[in-house]
């Protein structure tokens, strides 16, 4: 794992965290013991088949839930033991998320669906739409700012989620599966933004199944069965050429 | 950290958002309100009207009018009867408060038939049997009647005893008698009378217009006419309740009972004795519409939250409390109550202004019920809003994340 030199540059630290569900009387461990450090400013993906607790993981990532075992510190923050409102508060201002599925509103414009992560932040609505039009400019589509989410491809629509993600500025950006539902070659200017948005300096979480997405980062991270390990540079490499990595991830979508 | 808010306006400016990003949906969802409203605005419009209608129908003729007859007991006329006393006229008229007194009674003239000419004519029919009546010099202006020529018998025709007669005009006629400058002559059997007058018409005791009207004395003297039957009194505006006491006290201090006094119902009491009768059955049925509408804010509400629960998700994620997240969706129930609050206050005024028209009706609405009525449904969408709200407010971000697209 990479060797993090201060404190102030660490902006999420996962130290022995655990989350185990209860399934009608059996407890069964979703995750256990993960430990995981990630920089200011790095890219990191976590790649794993479906089931292997990667969603727990992004969903524990992002406080949306929370841990039952282990330390958490975001941004030197122990967010572990905080309670609902506090780390709401956390998810709502240093957090961006960009989801699988979206997540736009349908029946809103696409500025918006922008301006909505600032809605609960205090910031005032004209500059709300000054900063949803920067924002959808980064990635684009300051055409459409006017459109409804339903008049939009695949790609634009991510690209609308990932500009909500972004125009908040957040500590992280939480990603999952952003190309799922995307075609190839969309999914690979989605994920020339991300390269622009890590050149950036934004640090960003990827989860992702695909192997040849997850060598788009600067270092990958192998989840299955609720343990994490890292993947080493040659495998990363060799990801990062399109094949296949380990034998147990399934099958690429890309 | 600082936890995340929501300013009053981006609340509203969100609930506003999503109610209008579904127009067809919420007008379907705030049609029960509308109608609930509206049912309730028409009923207490409707009955407040037709209360009014009913004091404007009481005019000065009814209000003024008191009758005492000497049927007495509840089936009227079924008891032994009570005879009015001679000097009735007299003893009602020194009552403070009566502008006019008239008595008047059947004459029994047994097999007597009305004719003007004694001809046996076998083409021709010229005996009548037409009632007889006598009365007082009084009743001409108790009964408010008016003369269509002659006059009305005076108080020397009733202590001589004249053996002159009023006509009513359907007597009149079916005598043949239109003129009475040259004193005709009706017969009642082989008995002749003058006829002084002929009625035009008579405003109360109707009867009047088809008989042949003789002095009392007369009637005494002639037939056996004992006492009469009917007192009409014609009372100042306001004095009727009063009258109808004491008329029966004046006409016989020991047994006032005795006699049945009609008087006009207290306007007051009929206008609210109607208002309660429409009211409280049509404000049930509103009372029913309401809820009904207040069922369909809920249901509607509930539905939306199970759709919107991607929606929901992203808010949590975006950071929204759970007080946000039931606020809005509270607000847009309000909102939709008082949306139908409003349309529902309209439509309902709407009925009562229509009804009103098409009867020649002035439309009557407390000034409280189109302001009232917007936030009874406010209300209503408030109270329908809570349970849904709190549903949404207690969804977990993790499941609506997952469950909602």
């Amino acid at each position: 794992m990479t060797v993090v030199e201060s404190d102030a540059d660490v902006v999420l630290a996962l130290e022995g965290i655990g989350r185990t569900y209860l399934s009608g009387e059996v407890e069964v461990a979703a995750l256990a013991g993960v430990d995981l450090t990630v920089g200011r400013g790095e890219y990191v993906s976590i790649v794993g088949p479906s089931g292997s607790g990667k969603s727990t993981l992004l969903n524990i990532l992002g406080l949306l839930d929370r841990p039952t075992s282990g330390s958490y510190q975001f941004e030197g923050l122990e967010v572990s033991g905080l309670d609902e409102t506090d780390r709401t508060a956390v998810r709502g201002r240093r957090i961006g998320f960009v989801f699988q599925a979206f997540h736009l509103l349908s029946h809103r414009s696409v500025l918006e669906n922008v301006t909505l992560s600032m809605l609960y932040t205090g910031v005032a609505s004209r500059e709300r739409t000054e900063r949803a039009r920067a924002a959808l400019a980064s990635v684009g589509l300051e055409q459409r700012a006017d459109f409804t989410p339903t008049r939009l491809s695949g790609g634009e629509r991510q690209r609308v989620a990932i500009a909500r993600a972004i125009v908040a500025d957040p500590a992280l950006l939480l990603a999952d599966e952003p190309t799922g539902n995307l075609d190839s070659k969309t999914s690979d200017s989605i994920l020339g933004l991300f390269d622009g948005l890590r050149a950036g300096g934004l640090t960003i979480v990827m989860i992702t199944h695909d192997a040849s997405v997850a060598a788009r980062a600067d270092r990958s991270v192998r989840i299955r069965d609720g343990v994490l390990s890292a993947v080493g540079a040659a495998e990363h490499a060799q990801g990062g050429s399109g094949g296949r990595v380990g034998a147990g991830s399934k099958g690429t979508r890309s | 950290m600082k936890p995340t808010h929501l300013a009053w306006r981006d609340l509203a400016s969100e609930a506003i958002a999503g109610l209008a990003s579904r127009p067809a949906r919420t007008l379907l969802t705030v049609l029960g309100t509308v109608l609930g409203i509206s049912a309730l605005v028409a009923t207490v419009g409707i009955a407040q009207t037709a209360g009014n209608r009913i004091v404007g129908a009481f005019d000065e003729l009814s209000a003024t009018s008191v009758v005492v007859t000497n049927e007495s007991g509840f089936w009227g006329g079924g008891g032994p009867k009570t005879a009015l006393p001679r000097d009735a006229e007299d003893r009602i008229s020194r009552l403070n408060g009566v502008t006019a007194v008239g008595v008047m009674g059947t004459v029994n003239v047994g097999e007597d038939l009305a004719s003007t000419v004694k001809i046996d004519d076998p083409t021709a029919r010229n005996e009548f049997q037409i009632d007889v009546r006598a009365a007082s010099p009084g009743l001409l202006d108790a009964v408010k009647g008016q003369m269509r020529m002659g006059r009305w018998f005076d108080a020397g025709h009733e202590s001589r005893a004249d053996d002159v007669v009023v006509l009513g005009p359907g007597a009149a006629d079916k005598l043949n008698i239109h003129r009475v400058d040259q004193q005709p002559v009706v017969f009642l059997g082989d008995k002749a009378y003058v006829v002084m007058g002929v009625l035009r018409d008579v405003s109360r005791q109707s009867e009047l217009l088809n008989s042949i009207i003789m002095p009392e004395a007369t009637a005494r003297k002639n037939y056996d006419y004992t006492s009469a039957s009917v007192v009409q009194i014609d009372v100042a505006i306001g004095a009727a309740e009063l009258i109808g006491k004491q008329a029966p006290i004046a006409l016989n201090p020991s047994d006032p009972k005795a006699y049945r006094t009609q008087v006009p119902p207290s306007p007051n009491s009929l206008r609210n004795k109607v208002e309660g009768d429409v009211n409280s059955l049509f404000l049930i049925l509103g009372g029913v519409s309401l809820l009904v509408g207040a069922i369909g804010i809920a249901n509607v509400t509930l539905v939306s939250v199970l759709e919107r629960i991607g929606e929901i998700g992203l808010r949590r994620a975006v950071g929204a409390r759970r007080r946000h997240i039931a606020l809005q969706f509270l607000l847009e129930s309000t909102a939709m109550g008082l949306v139908g609050g409003i349309m529902g206050a309209t439509l309902g005024i709407l009925v009562v202004v229509i009804l009103s028209a098409s009867r020649d009706w002035t439309p009557v609405l407390s000034p409280w019920i189109p302001i009232g009525a917007p936030f009874l449904g406010a209300i209503t969408g408030l109270v329908a809003g809570v349970y849904p709200s709190m549903r949404a407010a207690s969804l977990e971000p993790v499941e609506a994340l997952r469950a909602g697209t």
